[in-house]
């Protein structure tokens, strides 16, 4: 059923769910039937892109939770799921079970975050930024120099994840560990901001001397946001190193920082949907540019290399494009359109 | 149960003195206004007392526990309320989260909890909820419940912000100027809610106004401060006498009420 001209409750409890309404519900579960049917009708070229995206939306959700919904930005993002990557794949190549090794990576990632996220008890905006830079340059120097540890640039190498003996070592085997782990990410932080912390970090957000009359520790405020945040980039780490099974210091780069930030921004700051959305969009924006570009080289040849670099440009001027039209994030566009649908045909 | 207690309190900025040894003492269950012309310093006494500032030298103490010892977040746990003169609401959240997030050094829920929602942290949540209704209801702002604060009219806003404070069940609540900018109604509506606080839910008020009308109305005492210094203190009819009040407001825009 849908609500067509409101929602009406008649208790506190159905009004703070999640999912409202029925028909909210309904639709949620056949998007995740559908995406947990995707392996059986794409090829394993499109399940890999699904698993990129996936573990995309874990780091993107971490994010957000620390920058849009706590106002803290971190350039530093790429550095902590690199700290994830890392400490899993030691984990695991000397025995850990992968669980285990998730749960390495996440908090080795929290603890490095939580280092890091210091002078944001000092600073703030740019010159936060800064400082999380700093965090971004000593992590990526770490990685490439203490070669004891990570291989240096030469990497590392390591096998399938494998639980209770089943080895996820297929594009699609993984895909439903991923899928899991992304839900239940999800719903995590979800319900991190629908919740006493959540609110707490908005709150310090937007304004730090109200939140600390409402009794709200600054100091522990934004620490367990750097925390919470920089776990989840360590979980996306261990995925993305326990998937493609090789890392090496350029995965974990200041671009990688910045895409993260580029989703949330995109998606739509301080929501869990915004997150979701920008790590769809800007995972996908450079296969749908491929596919132009390899379009249009079939039709002129000898324009090949031009085109690559043309992608390049176009994928920064999507990018500009979004900022200046729709500024609020794609979650804001689709709140929009589904105010518009709820009240069609009297929408005005 | 709030007594407060300023003793000898002076703070000052770059060696200029905001407040020179200042006393006075706010007892239970009484609304005492503090007044003064702009820059007197009344601002930077609530900050003091809500740990914004930390004064030079003096005391502040609340039910004879000694306030300046403790960081200005667990203030709020003695019992310790406020709002600011400029508004000071979480733009970004609705109505009922901005009290919500009021109520929170009475919560526990912590972020595994939180995390996981079910069990505790719903049943904490939901029974929270209704204590913030009451509120709700108390203010008025049942139509606006669930708007985002930073999107509402300027009078509503104060109001959010005075049910805010409310939320967290304070003894003692500061409030600074809370009518300002309001419109005559509005002003009305203000000072009832702060009739009702006081009597109702038992609140001890100390309020800075520059609405002498209504400090002189709803006061039990008034506390004058001029250049940093307490010029008078006492009952509202006693301090309107005052020659040294009447001359320290002589010309300035608040001299209307010397005129009653
Ligand atoms: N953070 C600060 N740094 C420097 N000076 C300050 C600061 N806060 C207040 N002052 C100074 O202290 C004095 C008292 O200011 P305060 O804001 O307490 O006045 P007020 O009585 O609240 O005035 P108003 O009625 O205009 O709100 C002023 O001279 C002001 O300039
Ligand atoms: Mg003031």
């Amino acid at each position: 059923m849908r609500g067509k001209c409101g929602l009406f409750f008649s208790s506190y409890r159905a009004e703070a769910g999640l999912f409202p309404s029925a028909f909210q519900k309904t639709c949620l579960g056949l998007f995740l039937a559908a995406l947990c049917a995707c392996p059986l009708v794409l090829d394993t070229y499109h399940v890999s892109i699904l698993n990129v995206i996936l573990i995309a939306v874990i780091g993107a959700a971490g994010l957000n939770l620390l920058t849009g919904v706590c106002g803290q930005i971190s350039l530093g993002h790429g550095a902590f799921v690199g700290v994830g990557a890392y400490a899993s794949a030691l984990a695991t190549l000397s025995g850990w079970p992968f669980v285990l090794s998730l749960l390495a990576g996440g908090l080795a990632a929290a603890a490095t975050g939580m280092v890091f996220g210091l002078p944001s008890l000092r600073l703030k905006g740019i010159y936060l930024a800064i400082a999380t830079l700093a965090a971004q340059l000593i992590l990526e120097y770490l990685f490439l120099h203490a070669t004891a540890l990570t291989g240096g640039s030469n990497g590392l190498a390591l096998d399938a994840p494998q639980i209770l003996g089943f080895s996820f070592n297929t594009d699609t085997r993984i895909f439903y560990l991923i899928l899991a782990v992304a839900v239940a990410v999800v719903l995590g932080v979800a319900n991190i901001i629908r919740t006493r912390p959540g609110r707490a970090f908005v709150a310090i957000r937007d304004h730090h001397l109200s939140a600390e009359i409402a009794g709200v520790n600054l100091f522990a405020g934004k620490l367990s946001a750097f925390g919470v945040s920089a776990f989840l980039a360590g979980v996306a780490g261990c995925l993305w190193a326990h998937y493609t099974m090789f890392i090496n210091p350029e995965q974990f780069g200041i671009t990688l920082s910045i895409s993260y930030l580029a989703m949330i921004v995109i998606g739509g700051l301080g929501s869990v949907i915004g997150a979701i959305m920008g790590a769809v969009f800007i995972t996908l924006l450079p296969e749908l540019l491929n596919l132009a570009s390899g379009g249009l080289a079939g039709l002129f040849p000898d324009m090949s290399a031009s085109l690559n670099a043309l992608r390049e440009g176009v994928f920064g001027l999507t990018l500009i494009l979004f900022l200046i039209f729709e500024p609020e994030g794609l979650a804001h566009r689709w709140r929009l359109i589904k105010a518009y649908w709820k009240l069609y045909p009297f929408a005005h | 149960m709030a007594n407060l207690e300023v003793s000898s309190l002076t703070l000052t900025f770059r060696g200029l003195a905001a407040l020179m040894d200042v006393s006075f003492i706010v007892p239970e269950g009484q609304i005492v206004s503090l007044i003064g012309p702009n820059g007197a310093g009344k601002t930077s006494m609530l900050n003091c007392i809500s740990g914004r500032y930390t004064p030079d030298c003096g005391q502040i103490s609340l039910d004879g526990l000694d306030l300046l010892r403790l960081p200005a977040h667990r203030r709020t746990s003695l019992g310790l309320s406020r709002t600011f003169q400029n508004i000071a609401l979480f733009k970004g959240l609705s109505v009922l989260d901005n009290l919500m997030v009021g109520r929170h050094h009475l919560m526990d829920t912590g972020l595994l909890a939180s995390i996981l929602y079910f069990g505790p942290a719903r049943r904490k949540e939901d029974a929270h909820r209704l204590k913030v209704e009451e509120i709700i209801d108390f203010l008025g702002l049942s139509p606006y419940r669930h708007q985002i604060a930073g999107r509402l009219p300027y009078g509503v806003q104060k109001r959010v912000e005075l049910g805010r404070a409310l939320a967290a069940e304070p003894r003692l609540i500061l409030l600074d100027e809370p009518m300002a900018g309001m419109n005559l109604e509005e002003t009305e509506d203000m000072a009832r809610y702060i009739l009702d606080l006081n009597e109702e839910w038992a609140i001890t008020t100390l309020l800075v106004e520059h609405d002498m009308g209504v400090v002189m109305d709803i006061s039990d005492q008034v506390v004058v401060l001029d250049f940093g210094s307490v010029l008078a203190q006492g009952a509202p009819g006693e301090v309107q006498q005052n020659p040294e009040v009447v001359r320290a407001y002589l010309g300035s825009e608040d001299s209307h009420f010397l005129g009653r």
